[in-house]
């Protein structure tokens, strides 16, 4: 084996070793997602309870993913959670949106799901979403039914 | 301990023999002078300097400025070819163009004989080959001292006699130090000045070649003629074979 | 008698441990070395070049068909599971949290230990033996630099290059039994993902596991080849325990990291 044999085989591989290096970041990871933060804005919401949401979860309306989770906090003073949307600069929507944590599926990962209002006026950046609805505790719900049935007996 | 109390000098330009039985150390003594291992005690003057109080760095102009090593194997590096392995000293310690490094080589591996033989790889030599090849390496940066890890062992006769003109020659003619240590005691007198045995850690004898044949010594005569039984005795230490042979019967009836 | 054959135990154990300090004190040694001829590496690249075809792509063959099984066996395993809770939808989650979390560098650093990391103990124990590099010693030419160090350094590079090409070949495999034996859909497969998978928490996390694994398992590879017995006996033994020292090292520490990385 000579030299320039081995040093195209070694440049070959280390050119692989390069593709599956951006292929693990822009395809397979959120890279892509942390590069696009520039024209983006974050709005707020406030929620009484937030179930399984996470940083990072997905912000969706109508089904299209329009940014995520960038932060989640406690209000201290009106005990509730505090979650950040960070919005992909494309989209807007109207100040009297409505934010609803969904989950996908029966068992799968929560969402923040938007339901544009019609107001005229769009949210801005560090605007806040009043209307929100929070997450559904599959326990409080039993618990509800439970009680309800106990009641009309 | 391997050594008790060994006082050698090593004149310039001259070829010293260290002989001795095997296992007497003869190599850990080239290793010893080329600073690879250090002695407990004592010291190894090469070239006026105290070769194991020296730092690395020292140790290592010293080794490239005065001592090539002739190893029994040859230890050419074996992914490369015998071309590149003479080259490689000259490489590793030398600013020449490749132009005149490929002038040296040349001329070096003519002197062994193998200038046809530079686009080989160490694995497709002979045991006698690859030891020329060793010392054509041995010798590109002209060293003032080569020390040969017995240079004859395992060689056929032609091999041999290649050898034994190749290191006189190279004393001859270029005036080199040679250390030469083997137990081959005819072809290591025939090209010595002065000769060391050693055995048992010591030196028994030193001498030229002529005082040594004419040694009243009988462990050195024994040595040197190659004597099956004498001060050495042929059988390794035991008790009476009678006693052995009739203790074994015993022990099988009780 | 008894009191004894007692005191020759202890002293056994006590000679044994006493010498397994002295080789980890040896081999801590020889990486201090070994890392002050680095250096000297930069300055012949050639060098290197040549022990990263060694070292990377002779191992790049197994790596390539070991990943694409990984995740394709990973993809059908995770469809088995999540069919029965209707969560087939999240097949490429687990496929790709777990190969590059865990399986990625682990199996890359197994791989490697077997393959480059016998192969490296071997070549330098038989230079060892056959005078290679007291030759080079007394050419004035340190060993450590012109030999060791290049391999190690080249095994470094090496093992991270393995084990990122081993997450996508993998990840890869397990997109082709998804889509085309499963019938998950292409967009779900791929957008499951990149909701899922952090770029730091995963990706980096997974590489740095990887960087960790290939230091030590070059390190006992180089030590095990320069500190074996010359003999084809004692290039033997430590050929095998290159391999078991280096699985073991890259298990146990695969554990530690997982659990400072992940915060468990």
């Amino acid at each position: 084996m000579n030299t320039r044999n081995i040093e195209i085989l070694v440049g070959a591989f280390v050119v692989l070793a390069v593709i599956a290096m951006v292929m693990l970041s822009l395809k397979v990871s959120n890279l892509a997602s942390y590069g696009g933060d520039d024209d983006s804005y974050e709005i707020q919401a406030q929620f009484d309870n937030i179930g399984g949401l996470k940083e990072r979860s997905p912000v969706s309306a109508g089904g299209v993913r329009v940014g995520k989770v960038s932060a989640i906090t406690y209000n201290n003073k009106q005990f509730t959670a505090v979650v950040t949307l960070q919005i992909e600069g494309k989209y807007q929507f109207p100040v009297d949106t409505s934010a609803s944590i969904l989950t996908a599926g029966l068992l799968g990962e929560q969402y923040v799901g938007l339901g544009p209002g019609g107001d005229e006026e769009n949210l801005v950046a560090g605007g806040e979403i009043d209307i929100t609805q929070s997450a559904l505790v599959l326990e409080q719900v039993i618990g509800q039914f439970l009680y309800s049935k106990a009641q009309e007996e | 301990m391997i050594f008790d109390n060994i006082d050698m000098d090593i004149e310039r330009s001259k070829v010293t023999a260290i002989m001795g039985p095997s296992g007497s150390g003869k190599t850990t003594l080239l290793k010893l002078i080329g600073g690879q291992l250090k002695p407990d005690s004592g010291s190894v003057f090469v070239d006026g300097e105290n070769v194991h109080q020296l730092s690395q760095s020292a140790l290592y102009d010293l080794r490239r400025r005065t001592m090539g090593m002739l190893f029994q194997s040859g230890a050419l590096l074996t992914d490369l070819s015998v071309y590149d392995n003479v080259a490689f000293p000259l490489r590793e310690h030398t600013t020449l163009p490749e132009a005149a490094i490929h002038h040296l080589i040349l001329l070096k591996l003519e002197a062994v004989g193998l200038r046809g033989a530079r686009h080989l790889m160490p694995a497709e030599l002979s045991g006698g080959m690859a030891r020329r090849v060793a010392l054509a390496r041995a010798i590109a940066l002209d060293p003032q001292m080569i020390m040969f890890d017995e240079p004859f062992t395992g060689q056929d006769p032609i091999s041999m006699g290649v050898l034994v003109k190749l290191i006189h020659d190279m004393n001859q003619a270029l005036g080199m130090t040679a250390v030469v240590v083997s137990h081959d005691v005819n072809e290591t007198a025939s090209i010595s000045d002065y000769i060391y045995v050693i055995s048992d850690g010591k030196v028994v004898q030193s001498g030229s070649p002529e005082e040594l044949k004419h040694s009243d010594s009988a462990w050195v005569k024994q040595f040197l003629d190659g004597d099956a039984d004498g001060p050495v005795p042929f059988h390794y230490a035991a008790k009476p074979l009678i006693d052995d042979l009739m203790g074994g019967i015993k022990s099988v009836r009780s | 008698m008894i009191a004894d054959k007692v005191l020759n135990k202890l002293q056994q154990i006590g000679y044994k441990t006493l010498s397994r300090f002295n080789r980890v004190g040896r081999a801590s040694l020889f990486l201090w070395q070994v890392l002050l001829s680095l250096p000297y590496v930069i300055q012949r690249p050639r060098l290197l070049v040549r022990q990263l075809y060694y070292v990377g792509v002779q191992t790049l063959l197994i790596i390539l068909v070991a990943g694409l099984f990984v995740g394709m066996v990973l993809a059908l395993q995770a469809y088995i599971v999540l069919v029965d809770f209707g969560a087939e939808e999240s097949i490429s989650l687990m496929v790709s949290l777990s190969i590059l979390r865990e399986l990625g560098p682990v199996f890359t650093g197994l791989l490697f230990a077997g393959r480059a990391g016998s192969a490296l103990t071997a070549e330098i124990g038989l230079m060892k033996s056959t005078e290679q590099l007291s030759g080079m010693e007394m050419m004035a030419v340190n060993p450590m630099k012109y030999i060791i160090a290049p391999r190690f350094m080249a095994g470094v590079i090496a093992v991270p290059l393995l084990t990122s090409i081993f997450m996508a070949i993998a990840i890869l495999g397990g997109y082709f039994v998804a889509t085309e034996m499963l019938g998950i859909y292409e967009g779900v497969f791929w957008s499951q993902m990149q909701n899922n998978v952090d770029f730091y928490d995963d990706v980096i996390n997974g590489m740095i596991k990887s960087l960790v694994f290939g230091f030590v398992v070059v390190w006992i590879a180089v030590f095990e080849g320069h500190d074996c017995m010359p003999t084809s006996e004692g290039l033997g033994q430590a050929t095998t325990r290159t391999v078991v020292h280096g699985s073991l090292a890259v298990l146990g520490l695969d554990f530690i990291l997982t659990a400072l990385m992940f915060n468990v």
